[in-house]
């Protein structure tokens, strides 16, 4: 690691203005900084722990009925928190599917929002990366791809987005607040996480100085607590990161669908939605059928951007493994294994 | 640049000036503070061999800055044993065999001893392989991690009601 | 198992007993300094004036270092060396020589080429950690780069002279063509497995200390006397001179056995600097100069009869190696010994691509080959319409293959009949994809046959009887995670005839007797047998004195008439004569007596009998139907491998073996770039190993065998076996859960959605 300031604000106009200045880096839970600092990808000179600033760390049920975490909150904390399991259990199933207990412990849900992608490339500062060093080329194209995204990514730039976390938090629309010098501003998720361009490629939507203090789970999204899930295919039973996983969650009035939500991880260089495939799920009844259509809509345009064309045939699948699961309804508990297509052990019989 | 700092390590107040706010908790601890049970397997947050409880709750201390830890309360490996009395968790990880080249076997106990203290795994060895999933022991000496928290479990459990 | 087993005269004479601590699942002796933290690895040292050394590696895999910027990383703040091929210290041997049997060219900046990435081209030393690392990425290196020869299929093939260790390359029994020509029906089929890296979870460490001429360096190792000659000869200094410390190693599955050159480099630094010196490898640089599994290409051919027995069996691998070293993946010796068969033709080709030069990793040779092997024999069975242990049990080898020469022992028709109850085998569907849980999880059911040579070594030992009828026992073996503290020591009991607890086991230093290496699963028996033979020779003496002492109640029964248990000898047909080891001591006016041993095989032994361990692996593994995410829901394994001195800790290492054949079916593989050769996934979250959560269900059986012939212990070894059979039982599990044969492993999700 380069040598930094350690810089510890007490206030959040502090942090605000001490992040204004040159090389400066926020830290929360460290569990992606720090890693990115071992491995020389991220060079702050002057670290801003931001982690022990006051008002952060609380989750609040506003009075219109949305839901309000701090950005200090830790994953962990998050994740077991009556409000979360009660309203929003898709979004504690990701968190639990994610990383480990420990790291889950130490990262905080403002970190788990900015995190950045795995892409060796970019963890390998021997590498060319347009997120890392803009104009400088991708030099995952052509190499080893089999973790890239197959929606919406460029020449720039073919990473995908590592979070489990936020997957449901996109499906549900949520929203975060970013104080700045100049300011309060909301945005929303996909803003938050822009596809790649030239400008951005892909990297979060946050300016120098600016802090981002909560994220905000709006007044209804609670309706679909009843059948939420989130699925995640791994290549082990636990501690890895999705080569694709599903957020869904369906508001259910009787037998009919009212409203639907779907949302693919590991495939791009956000959390995935289409508007239009949410749209046929409403007025239906659930189905394997009306799920495959749903999955086909979510899943269009989608091409490989190296050897992980077999993602696209796993993303369709997966979003219609989450619609089935939410479906047949949220379980009572949180599974042993959270998000695992081994959820539950049943009997052998033979067919 | 120079930094003062307190932490409480095992029960004793320590009061350390850090000359490189670079220091990660893992290497203060095995290099300043001379407590060299904490291991650092991957120093990436990846194989959990650094595990430790700060303020009671279990994190990765390679991952974690000394300097963004003042004031913290860390226990380690070394902190749980009352003398000769090991800690049930200790106990059990021996007798169920949880072990074998025995190097990850720091950051498993204190994850072990967190997850048990988290409450959510109960007897259930499913949950308990999943919450100890973050600690990899390469020799894979996993039935036995399982058992000895199962074991831990139980008896802390019978522990507390003849205490209570 | 009674606690008094009967030996075979043994080669110090009959009167000691084994069985007292042997075959008793005692809890590991260093349990409570590793639950405790007090155990102490190489890394844990922290001698006074300690520093701390970082090496850069290199980024590309072919070429050289055309600059570093050493002005920069000498001018961080800390750092007080920077040595480079420019600067450093001559070597008594240079690098690319070979020192000692086992001897490989290492790099230590011996010159500015770079022949794969992760290779070593500076190494930094700081007065701390931080800054040595900063250190080391300073320096940014530049290169002149060649285009790395990294796909493996576009490089070319040559014949291997040796394969492994100086193992001969290939092998013929009989008439390949004819059993061909002769068989009703050909198998053939290729596999591929990938490059695999130990990744033990103590990454390679030393710390370094000159005192004057004399150096003391702690560092894991799994041939402690024998790395100390290696280490003294590149330094030219005398052995006794150098102090090598290894009580506690943190895992080395085989990447700890040799010597590398960032220790070398180390040890030079701590001379220059007149400082002791600190190195631990960063989790990526495991991934470059200590060693791996190489990666295979393997074609086996079966000939079958009608009835399915073997006809001919051929084994062609071609195994990858580095671009300068000859250590090749011995993949076709796996097929040797296993089963019947009246021609078998095994051979191998070398690759060379530009990666570091792979070594032995758990179970070398054997675990890629028995994964082919027992592919194979699954689809053979399929193609004929039996069931695979029934299609094994056609094909058992009453004597071995190979060489003709009967078993020393092997008890595999036991471990087919123990596994297959306990895993509940009959009544599985010979078809694919005929069963599924009541999640709607397809479920299958694969086996496949262990085997692993049981290989002795060369050992000696030390056994001291003390007047107060303690002991103490002194040999240099290595405890990697095995038991080696807690196994020996009660053999080395048993030798001496005296209850564990009263033994003291000084091992793990280079300054006691030689214990050979920790390998091969040989180091029980070729450690055990010498401290058994050290303490039998204690107590042979012992015998010596009573039976010539009138005043002992022994007098005049003669040596073979004694036996020795619980610190007393007593006569063999009337125990209750006898008399404590303390009393004949005290009368002989000594204070001590002193026995040495040695474990070692006969040739004739060698020559006469083929020693295996043998097993049989069975896993269920459930599959998602769409997904293709595989779970391995149970796995039996039932092994035979002589006597078991510890059940508790041979379950362990029988288990340990056996995830790791989740992992090299289902997980492992190291990914190099093709454009520049270097590894993609060099850490712990791209390449997995298998963690908690996938081991819902592991069981080892040990099936009772007695073996007269392997050794006088009766030992053969349990470290490595667990893998061989596994692979393959995994793999054919998964094909029957899904009915898709995957022949490149590890198998991927995507590998088994249609």
């Amino acid at each position: 690691m380069t040598p930094f300031e350690f810089i510890r604000p007490a206030t959040l106009a502090e942090a605000v203005a001490a992040g204004a200045e040159p090389d400066s880096r926020y830290l929360a839970g460290g569990t992606n900084l720090l890693d990115l600092m071992k491995l020389g990808v991220a060079v702050p000179r002057r670290l801003i722990d931001i982690s022990r600033l006051p008002g952060l760390d609380r989750i609040e049920a506003q009075p219109d009925g949305g839901l309000r975490i701090g950005a200090m909150v830790r994953n962990s904390d998050l994740a077991r928190d009556p409000a979360v399991l009660r309203g929003h259990p898709a979004v504690a199933e990701a968190l639990l599917s994610g990383a480990s207990a420990q790291l889950r412990n130490a990262a905080t849900v403002g970190g788990n929002l900015l995190q950045q992608t795995r892409c060796p490339y970019f963890q390998d500062p021997a590498a060319a990366c347009n997120r890392r060093d803009p104009g400088a080329g991708c030099e995952a194209i052509g190499g080893v791809t089999r973790g890239h995204a197959v929606l919406g990514w460029t020449e720039t730039c073919i990473a995908t987005h590592a979070s489990d976390f936020c997957v449901p938090l996109a499906a549900l629309d949520a929203r975060v607040e970013i104080a700045g010098p100049g300011g309060t501003r909301e945005v929303g998720m996909a803003e938050l996480h822009p596809l790649p361009d030239e400008d951005s490629a892909g990297n979060p939507a946050i300016r120098p100085g600016e802090v981002l203090t909560a994220l905000v789970l709006p007044p209804g999204s609670d309706a679909f607590a009843g059948h939420s899930r989130y699925v995640k295919l791994r290549e082990r039973t636990s501690f890895a990161f999705a080569v694709v996983s599903a957020a869904a969650m369906l508001d259910m009035d009787g037998g009919t669908i009212r409203a639907g939500r779907l949302a693919l991880g590991g495939v791009a260089a956000r959390p995935w939605r289409v508007a239009e495939a949410e749209a046929l799920l409403a007025g239906q009844a659930p189905d394997a059928e009306l799920f495959d259509r749903v999955a086909g809509v979510l899943t269009e345009g989608a091409h490989p951007s190296g050897q992980n064309g077999f993602k696209i045939a796993l993303a369709r699948r997966i979003a219609v493994r989450a619609l089935v699961a939410a479906a047949a309804g949220t379980p009572a508990r949180m599974p042993a294994l959270p998000g695992s297509v081994f959820a539950s052990e049943g009997d052998l019989t033979h067919v | 640049m120079t930094l003062s700092i307190t932490m409480t390590v095992n029960g004793d107040r320590l009061a350390l000036t850090l000359d490189d706010p670079r220091t990660t908790l893992l290497d203060l601890l095995r290099d300043r503070v001379g407590l060299t049970g904490t291991k650092k397997g991957c120093d990436r947050g990846q194989c959990g061999a650094c595990t430790v409880l700060v303020d009671g709750r279990r994190i990765n201390s390679c991952l974690a800055l000394a300097a963004a830890h003042d004031g913290s309360d860390i226990t380690t490996v070394e902190g749980l044993a009352q003398g000769d009395d090991l800690h049930p968790v200790q106990a059990a990880f021996i007798a169920q065999d949880g072990f074998q080249c025995g190097y990850c076997t720091p950051g498993q106990i204190m994850s072990a001893v967190a997850l048990i203290a988290e409450g959510e795994a109960g007897d259930d060895p499913e949950r308990i392989r999943e919450g100890m999933s973050g600690n990899i022991c390469r020799c894979a000496a996993y039935a036995g991690i399982t058992d000895a928290v199962r074991e831990a479990t139980r008896r802390m459990q019978q522990d507390e009601r003849r205490s209570a | 198992m009674s606690d008094v087993i009967p030996m075979p005269v043994g080669p110090a004479g009959g009167h000691v007993r084994l069985g007292s601590n042997a075959g008793q699942s005692m809890t590991r002796r260093d349990g409570i300094a590793k639950v405790t933290g007090t155990a102490t690895y190489a890394a844990d040292n922290r001698p006074d004036r300690l520093l701390h050394a970082v090496y850069a590696s290199a980024s590309i895999a072919r070429g050289r270092v055309t600059f570093l910027d050493t002005a920069a990383a000498e001018a961080h703040p800390g750092v007080v060396m920077v040595m480079t091929p420019a600067n450093r210290p001559p070597l008594a041997i240079h690098p690319d020589e070979k020192v000692g049997m086992f001897g490989q060219k290492i790099e230590a900046l011996q010159d500015d080429g770079v022949r794969y990435a992760g290779q070593p081209i500076a190494l930094v030393v700081a007065e701390t950690l931080e800054a040595a690392a900063e250190g080391a990425r300073l320096l940014a290196p530049r290169y002149e780069a060649l285009p790395p020869r990294i796909d493996i299929d576009a490089q070319p093939r040559f014949e291997a002279e040796t394969v492994g260790f100086g193992f001969p390359a290939a092998h013929a029994v009989g008439d390949l063509e004819a059993g061909l020509a002769a068989a009703a029906r050909v198998v053939e089929r290729d596999y591929v497995t990938p490059a695999q890296y130990h990744n033990a979870l103590e990454p390679h460490a030393i710390v370094a200390e000159w005192q004057g001429d004399r150096l003391i360096i702690d560092t894991p190792n799994q041939a402690i006397v024998m790395m100390r000659g290696v280490f003294a000869a590149y330094f030219d200094m005398p052995e006794e001179n150098l102090l090598l410390r290894s009580p506690y190693l943190g895992g080395g599955f085989g990447s700890k056995a040799a010597v590398w050159g960032p220790q070398l480099l180390v040890i030079l630094a701590a001379k220059a600097l007149g400082r002791p010196v600190k190195l631990a490898l960063r989790r990526d640089q495991m991934f470059g100069p200590v060693s791996h599994r190489g990666a295979t290409r393997q074609k086996l051919r079966l000939g079958l009869d009608a009835e399915g027995r073997l006809t001919a069996l051929e084994h062609r691998a071609a195994a990858v190696g580095s671009s300068f070293e000859n250590f090749f993946e011995p993949a076709g010796r796996a097929s040797e010994n296993l089963y019947a068969t009246p021609a078998m033709a095994m051979s191998h080709e070398g690759i060379r691509i530009d990666t570091g030069t792979p070594g032995a990793m758990r179970a070398p040779g054997e675990a890629s080959g028995s994964a082919a092997l027992e592919s194979v024999m699954d689809e053979a069975a399929f193609e004929l319409g039996l069931d695979p242990l029934e299609f094994r049990l056609r094909n058992y080898a009453e004597t071995d293959p190979a060489t003709g020469n009967p078993f020393s022992s092997k008890a595999l028709r036991e471990c087919y009949a123990q596994g297959a109850a306990r895993f509940g085998w009959a009544g599985r569907p010979l078809q694919p994809r005929q069963m599924r849980d009541a999640a709607g999880l397809l479920t299958g059911w694969g086996m496949g046959t262990a085997i692993f040579p049981a290989p002795m070594f060369q050992a000696t030992a030390r056994a001291v009887l003390r007047a107060d009828g303690s002991a103490v026992v002194e040999t240099a073996a290595a405890d990697m995670g095995q038991g080696a503290w807690t196994s020996l020591a009660q053999i080395a009991a048993d030798g001496l005839g005296i209850d564990v607890s009263r033994l003291e086991f000084r091992s793990g230093s280079s300054d006691l007797p030689d214990a050979g290496v920790a390998g091969g699963s040989g180091h029980t028996a070729t450690a055990g047998s010498a401290l058994f033979n050290a303490g039998a020779d204690a107590v042979a003496k012992l015998a010596e004195l009573a039976t010539k002492d009138p005043a002992s109640p022994l007098f005049g029964a003669g040596n073979a008439a004694v036996v020795a248990r619980d610190g007393r000898l007593m006569l063999a047909d009337d125990e209750s004569r006898g008399e404590a080891y303390e009393d004949i001591l005290a009368r002989a006016g000594l204070d001590l007596i002193e026995g040495h041993g040695k474990g070692v095989r006969g040739e004739a032994e060698a020559q006469s009998r083929a020693m295996f361990s043998h097993g049989a692996v069975f896993a269920e593994v459930k599959v998602d139907p769409d997904l293709g995410q595989v779970r391995v829901s149970r796995l039996v394994g039932a092994f035979a491998a002589g006597r078991i001195i510890n059940p508790k800790l041979a379950d362990s290492q029988l288990k340990g073996g056996m995830i790791w054949g989740i992992g090299f079916a289902l997980q492992e593989e190291a990914i190099h770039d093709p454009r520049t050769g270097r590894p993609v996934n060099a850490d712990l979250a791209g390449y997995h190993v298998p963690v908690n959560a996938d081991v819902p269900h592991v069981e080892a059986i040990t099936v009772h065998e007695d073996d007269p012939f392997v050794n006088t212990l009766g030992v053969k070894g349990v470290g490595e076996i667990g893998i061989t059979g596994t692979v393959g039982a995994i793999a054919n599990a998964v094909w029957h859960a899904t009915g898709v044969r995957v022949r490149r492993f590890p198998i991927h999700p995507e590998d088994l959605i249609g």
